[in-house]
C-alpha cells in the first residue's frame, strides 16, 4: 500500500495552486494554439494581413455564417507532392529509426555493462554532443560530405576513388543526419532501462546452455522492450516532422513534409495549407504519442 | 552484476563513438585552418586565428548572441519555475483533477515536431493580437513565450524523475515536526531536487540557445537568434566563422559538463557522507 503524500495534506488549495500555473500556461499557449491552427486550416487564403479569410462572417443584419473551406484538405489529398511528401517522410523516420536501433544498442548494451567508473564517462560522452547545438552537428556533415570535404579528400588521398564521390544534398546525407543527431534520444532510454537489468538471468541462461546470442535474443531484448520503445518514439515522432537535417543536408528533391510546411508558409504565405499539413502530420503522430505516453507509464510503474 | 568485455561490444563502442566524435572534431580542426575553402588543409598559413578574431568583429553575429543569450536566460528561469511546478505536482499528487491532461501536456512537446509547435504558437499570437491586442507584433517577448512552453516540459521530466526518487519519510519527519508544508518545501525538499532544477536550467538554456524553427516562426522582423543567423549563413554551404563557433560552443558545453558532473558527485558523497 501506498502512503499517502504528506504534502497533499495540505488540502485542495495548496495543490491546487501548485498544478494550476503550469496547467494553465500549457493550456494557452500549447492546447489553445492547436484549436486555432484547426480553424485556420479550415479557412481561405486571402492577400491581407494576416493572410486567411475569417471562418465567422456577419451576413446581413442578424445572421452569422460559418464558412468552412475543405479545399485545403482536398488539396493535400490530390496533389501528389504532399501525399508524396508525408509517405517519404514516414519512411525516412522509419528507415533512420532502425538505424539508430542497429547502432545504438549495442552502445546502450556496451555503456550498461561497462565498470560504473568507464560508465559514467562513457554516459558522458554520449550526451555531450547533446548539448552542443543540433544546428552546428548538422552543419559538421556538410564539411564531411561535400565534394572537396574531408571524407572524399581523405579518400582521394588513400587512392580509394580517383573523383569525388556526389555525397552532399542526397538522401544518403539526410539519413546521415537524422541517424547522427537523433541518435543519444535513442541510447539514452535505452541504457535506462537496460541499467536495472538483472545481468544474472544471462549468467543462469548460459549456464544452462544457452549461446550469448540465444541469450540475448531470449532474455535481454524482451526484457528491454520499453527502452527500446520508447527511444524509438523519441527518434521517429521528431523525424516524422524533421526540418532542419532535409533543409541542409537532403538537397532540393529530399521532399520531407516538416519542410513543406515551412515552405508553404514562409515561401508562399499559404497559412490555411500549412495549417492543414499540421493538422493531418498531427493526427498521423497522436497514435505514437500516446504510444510513447503508455510505454513510459509502464516504465515509470516498473521502476518504483 | 558483472562487467563483461567483449570484442563484439568493444568494437561498437568504438565505431558508434567515432561517428559521435569525428563531426565535431573536424570543426574543431578546422576553425585553425587559414583556408576559406575550410575543409582543404592550407598547411603554409595554418593553424591560424584569424577566423576567431573574424568572428568576434562580426557584428550580426554578436547581436544575435546577444539575443539568444538574453531570449535563453529568461526562458530557463521561467521554464524551471513552471517545470518544477509541474513535475512537483506530477510526482507527489496521486490524484487531482487534471492530472492526465497535465501528464499529456508535459509530454507531448517532448516528441511533438518542432514546425507543428512553431506554427501553432505563432498563430496563437496572431490572433491574440487581433483579438486583445497583445503581444504588439512579434519579437523576443513570443519567443521567450514558445521557448518556455516545449522547455519546461523537459523540465518537468527532470524534476519528476528525481522525485519519485527520493525519500518521503523526511518531508513526512520535518511534517511530524511542526513544519508547515511550504517551509518543508523550502527548506527539504527543495535542496534535495536542487541538482535537477541545475540540470533543468541548464536543459532549457541550451534547448532555447539552439532552437531555430520555433524561433524563426514566434520572432518578428530585427530580433534574429544566433541559430537563425547561421542558418542562413550555412544555406549558402561551408564557412569558417561557423566552424569557430561551433568549436566555441564546444568548448563551453565541455568545461559546463564537467563542472556540474564533478559537482554533483562531490555533492552526492557529502549527502551520502551526512546520511551515514
Amino acid at each position: 500500500m501506498r502512503i499517502l503524500p504528506p504534502l497533499s495534506k495540505v488540502g485542495v488549495s495548496g495543490r491546487g495552486l501548485v498544478v494550476t500555473l503550469p496547467y494553465l500556461w500549457l493550456l494557452l499557449f500549447f492546447v489553445v494554439p492547436f484549436v486555432i491552427v484547426l480553424k485556420i486550416s479550415f479557412s481561405d487564403v486571402d492577400l491581407a494581413i494576416p493572410p486567411y479569410t475569417p471562418l465567422l462572417e456577419w451576413v446581413g443584419k442578424n445572421s452569422l455564417a460559418i464558412k468552412l473551406d475543405f479545399n485545403n484538405y482536398a488539396f493535400l489529398f490530390t496533389d501528389p507532392l504532399y501525399v508524396h511528401a508525408f509517405l517519404n517522410s514516414v519512411k525516412v523516420a522509419f528507415v533512420s529509426t532502425v538505424l539508430c536501433l542497429l547502432i545504438g544498442y549495442p552502445i546502450a548494451y556496451g555503456i550498461a555493462r561497462a565498470t560504473p567508473t568507464t560508465r559514467n564517462i562513457l554516459l558522458l560522452l554520449v550526451v555531450l554532443p547533446f548539448w552542443t547545438s543540433l544546428l552546428l552537428r548538422v552543419y559538421a556533415w556538410i564539411g564531411l560530405l561535400k565534394a572537396n570535404g574531408v571524407i572524399n579528400n581523405v579518400l582521394l588521398a588513400l587512392g580509394v576513388i580517383h573523383e569525388p564521390l556526389n555525397m552532399l544534398y542526397t538522401p544518403f546525407a539526410m539519413y546521415v543526419g537524422i541517424v547522427y543527431s537523433y541518435l543519444p534520444f535513442l541510447i539514452l532510454p535505452l541504457y535506462a532501462n537496460l541499467e536495472k537489468m538483472d545481468w544474472q538471468l544471462l549468467e543462469a541462461a548460459e549456464d544452462l546452455g544457452c549461446r550469448p546470442w540465444q541469450a540475448f535474443y531470449k532474455i535481454t531484448l524482451p526484457l528491454s522492450r520499453n527502452g527500446v520503445l520508447a527511444g524509438s518514439m523519441l527518434v521517429f515522432i521528431p523525424a516524422v516532422g524533421e526540418f532542419v537535417i532535409p533543409a541542409l543536408l537532403g538537397g532540393p528533391n529530399a521532399l520531407m513534409i516538416g519542410r513543406v510546411l515551412w515552405d508553404e508558409f514562409f515561401s508562399n504565405r499559404a497559412w490555411p495549407v500549412a495549417s492543414a499539413v499540421a493538422i493531418v502530420l498531427l493526427l498521423l503522430l497522436v497514435p505514437f504519442m500516446m504510444w510513447y505516453q503508455s510505454v513510459q507509464a509502464r516504465e515509470s510503474a516498473s521502476a518504483r | 552484476m558483472n562487467y563483461r568485455r567483449s570484442f563484439f561490444i568493444t568494437t561498437c563502442l568504438g565505431v558508434g563513438f567515432a561517428f559521435l566524435y569525428i563531426p565535431i572534431l573536424s570543426m574543431v580542426v578546422f576553425s585553425f585552418n587559414a583556408s576559406k575553402l575550410v575543409t582543404v588543409w592550407d598547411a603554409a598559413n595554418s593553424p591560424t586565428l584569424k577566423w576567431y578574431y573574424s568572428l568576434l568583429h562580426n557584428e550580426e553575429i554578436l547581436d544575435a548572441a546577444w539575443i539568444s543569450l538574453k531570449v535563453a536566460v529568461i526562458n530557463a528561469s521561467g521554464a524551471v519555475i513552471l517545470g518544477t511546478l509541474a513535475g512537483f505536482g506530477l510526482a507527489r499528487f496521486e490524484q487531482f483533477r487534471g492530472r492526465f491532461t497535465l501528464n499529456a501536456m508535459t509530454t507531448a512537446p517532448l516528441v511533438m515536431p518542432e514546425v507543428i509547435t512553431g506554427l501553432s504558437m505563432l498563430l496563437l499570437f496572431v490572433a491574440m493580437e487581433q483579438l486583445i491586442g497583445w503581444p504588439a507584433g512579434r519579437g523576443i517577448t513570443t519567443m521567450t513565450i514558445g521557448h518556455m512552453t516545449f522547455s519546461m516540459a523537459y523540465v518537468t521530466v527532470v524534476v519528476q524523475s528525481r522525485m519519485s526518487t527520493f525519500d518521503i519519510a523526511l518531508e513526512e519527519a520535518a511534517m511530524d515536526l511542526g513544519a508547515r508544508p511550504v517551509k518543508v518545501f523550502f527548506l527539504i525538499t527543495l535542496p534535495i531536487i536542487f541538482p535537477a532544477i541545475l540540470s533543468g536550467w541548464l536543459l532549457a538554456f541550451t534547448l532555447s540557445w539552439d532552437d531555430l524553427v520555433i524561433s524563426s516562426f514566434t520572432s518578428g522582423p530585427g530580433a534574429s537568434t544566433l541559430p537563425m543567423v547561421v542558418f542562413s549563413k550555412v544555406r549558402l554551404g561551408v564557412s569558417p566563422e561557423i566552424n569557430v563557433l561551433a568549436t566555441l560552443t564546444i568548448a563551453v558545453v565541455t568545461v559546463m559538463i564537467i563542472a556540474v558532473a564533478v559537482w554533483m558527485a562531490r555533492a552526492g558523497k557529502a549527502a551520502q557522507a551526512s546520511a551515514e
